[in-house]
């Protein structure tokens, strides 16, 4: 479980995020829905110890990420940010293995390249595996850092709008996969989207914050209906039945 | 797995959704024997993708030279780097002795040129490991040690002990405990300075490298002041310190600076794995269970070691490091720590000893190798800034 207590963020007087208080429990997948700038990747970002914390805490799975050494953490916990760009060059394959980092330390086994492979594979990223990161389109990239985090195989993942950039089928494909990963492996997925639909399809609960706040912590049904949804993103959003779930149109 | 069975018979339809390959599961990762059961799991149905663990499996490895032909390269620069290297040695230590073949004064020669060979090999491996390491901690291929002032900033220290205790200020520089002291002064100011300085108070890389050639800049002009402020006896003594050069080297200090540079070699070496991850940034570092903050601290604590021992030996040198470092980035053209230091090292030994052979017997100007080279390095610099055309 993923809990956070009186959690904030002061990036100045006029913008701060939280004070949040809310609990994500552990296995599913839980989608952070919100306006731009709503504090959605501050958030995600704390809980992965990639920025400090003003007040609060925040414990993953019992352990403190300030105070629990980042090796620890870097076993139990993954995260993937918005951005990403690395200064180094690097292959496709290269780079996924440097998801194994946290249990082989720097030395890849049998067991490793196994691992390495098959997030590979997972991401549908075999034929482009020895290619150099700047030699990928932007989706194949933000597949390949995908393919990273879930090597590191933790049990709980932490992805920032890692549909970005993906065209339909590779979108649906990889929250299909996630999905997978959360209903046999028992992982906790903590994943930030944009498309309210996706997160109603595919996700267990949606959070929604709004303005560094919190406003809304439910299943897809309890939040897609009109009045929700149009006071999350200040949009007339209207949901429809279609088959497969609620759908909300917007255009 | 009957579970994902079903499941994908309801999702049926999308052939995408058959091709699934199977997912990363949880095994024990040191338990190789755990790998053919699982594959033969989820995926048993589909014999045509991962599943196959001994063939494809087998070839598919994940290395810092991605195929044959990288490696081959990386053998032929290495080779021709090592061919070069000896080569030059030879020639500095043989080349036109003006004695007698065996007799005292030719040992005394042999000893001499030796003494300087030794000199270069330090302060190249001072120089490459110092720039290879402090690029991967600030996450940058463009500033160095040497841009970044460390240099200048020993200079500065010398030249204060000397401005502020005098006669007894040179007399404190002089000796092989002093020796220490300033390093051990050098390593405290250069640590707490540049980890202030980088610890993204100045992420813009333009500030950043402003800061650091102003501050290089500026430490000069300082002891340029306090050096005139200076008697003519205590100038005297204190350019003999400071504009060592290779010709000219302070070999007393080479008994200890050799050890020193090797243990640090040591050290770097060892943390090889853990700075490749480093190179990947502070968010990726952190997320691969790093202290990125820790690690950034002990790798310049090393960095600044490194460049006082090379300082003391021939003086400040702002791009040699850069020079090595960026010719061993595009030949080797790794992540890999472990393969970058040797090939940097070997850059750097090669270039000194080759224009200190050339400077000395063709144009009869050894003292000059650190100037040349120095023009050189920077010129590859701006070429470097220009063709990228940014920072
Ligand atoms: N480093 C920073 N310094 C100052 N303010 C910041 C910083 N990072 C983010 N902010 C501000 O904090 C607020 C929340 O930012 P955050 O990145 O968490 O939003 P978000 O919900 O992820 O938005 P998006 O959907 O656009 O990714 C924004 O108003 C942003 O301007
Ligand atoms: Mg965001």
């Amino acid at each position: 479980m993923i809990s956070l207590t009186e959690v904030s963020k002061d990036y100045s007087e006029k913008v701060t995020i939280g004070p949040v208080t809310t609990q994500i429990e552990a296995g599913g997948i839980t989608a952070l829905v919100g306006p731009n700038g709503a504090g959605k990747s501050t958030i995600l970002t704390m809980i992965g110890r990639l920025l400090d914390i003003d007040s609060g805490q925040i414990t993953v799975a019992g352990h403190d990420v300030v105070n629990t050494p980042s090796k620890a953490i870097a076993k139990i916990l993954s995260v993937l940010r918005q951005e990403n760009h690395f200064v180094t060059r690097l292959t496709v394959r290269q780079l996924v293995g440097f998801g194994r980092y946290p249990h082989s330390r720097g030395r890849l086994t049998l067991g490793d390249e196994k691992y390495i492979s098959e997030a590979i594979d997972f991401l549908d990223l075999t034929d482009l595996e020895n290619r150099y990161l700047d030699q990928l389109s932007g989706g194949q990239r933000q597949r390949a850092y995908v393919a990273m985090v879930l090597a590191q195989n933790t049990d709980y993942v932490l992805l920032d709008e890692p549909l970005n950039n993906l065209d339909m089928q590779h979108a649906v494909q990889m929250m299909q996969q996630l999905r997978r990963a959360a209903d046999e492996l028992g992982r906790t997925v903590v994943i930030v989207l944009h498309d309210i639909n996706f997160a109603a399809r595919y996700s267990d609960k949606i959070l929604a914050m709004k303005d560094g706040q919190v406003v809304q912590h439910g299943t897809p049904e309890e939040i897609m209906t009109d009045e929700i949804l149009s006071e999350i993103f200040n949009t007339e959003v209207s949901v429809i039945d279609a088959p497969g779930g609620p759908l909300a149109v917007y255009y | 797995m009957t579970k994902q069975t079903t499941e994908q018979t309801e999702q049926a339809g999308s052939a995408a959704q058959r091709r699934t390959p199977p997912l990363p599961g949880r095994r024990d990762p040191s338990d190789p024997q755990a790998i053919p059961t699982t594959a033969a799991g989820p995926s048993g149905e589909n014999p045509g993708a991962a599943s196959a663990p001994e063939s494809p499996a087998a070839q598919r490895r994940s290395g810092p030279l991605t195929d044959r032909k990288h490696l081959r390269t990386y053998v032929l620069v290495m080779s021709l780097l090592g061919l070069l290297a000896v080569g030059f040695t030879l020639a500095v230590i043989f080349y036109s002795n003006p004695t007698e073949f065996g007799s005292e004064g030719w040992w005394v020669i042999l000893q001499m040129r030796s003494e300087s060979l030794l000199t270069i090999a330090v302060v190249a491996l001072c120089h490459t490991m110092a720039t290879i390491a402090f690029q991967t901690a600030v996450n940058n291929r463009i500033i160095t040690p040497g841009i970044m002032g460390f240099g200048s900033l020993y200079t500065a220290i010398q030249t204060g002990f000397v401005y502020v205790f005098g006669m007894a200020g040179v007399t404190m520089l002089v000796g092989v405990p002093q020796f220490f002291l300033q390093m051990a002064v050098m390593m405290l100011v250069a640590t707490v300075l540049y980890t202030w300085l980088l610890s993204g108070k100045f992420s813009n890389i333009h500030i950043m490298l402003l800061v650091g050639v102003v501050l290089g800049g500026t430490l000069g002009s300082l002891s340029n002041f306090m050096q005139r402020m200076l008697t003519p006896s205590e100038f005297d003594v204190l350019t003999a310190r400071l504009f060592g050069n290779i010709s000219n080297a302070r070999a007393e200090y080479l008994p200890y600076a050799i050890p020193i540079a090797l243990a640090v070699t040591a050290v770097l070496w060892l943390w090889g794995p853990r700075l490749n991850a480093l190179s990947l940034g502070r968010t990726a570092a952190t997320n691969l269970g790093l202290n990125h903050k820790r690690e950034v601290i002990k790798i310049l604590a090393l960095v600044s070691i490194l460049i006082s021992m090379a300082t003391a030996l021939v003086g400040p040198m702002m791009f040699l490091g850069f020079l090595t470092v960026m010719l061993a980035y595009q030949c080797a053209d790794t992540y890999s720590h472990r393969l970058l230091f040797p090939m940097g090292f070997l850059f750097g030994y090669t270039i000194l000893t080759g224009s200190y052979f050339i400077l000395r017997h063709v144009w009869d100007a050894g003292g000059a190798v650190t100037v040349i080279v120095e023009l050189i390095g920077g010129i590859a610099f701006l070429i470097f800034l220009l063709r990228k055309g940014r920072l």
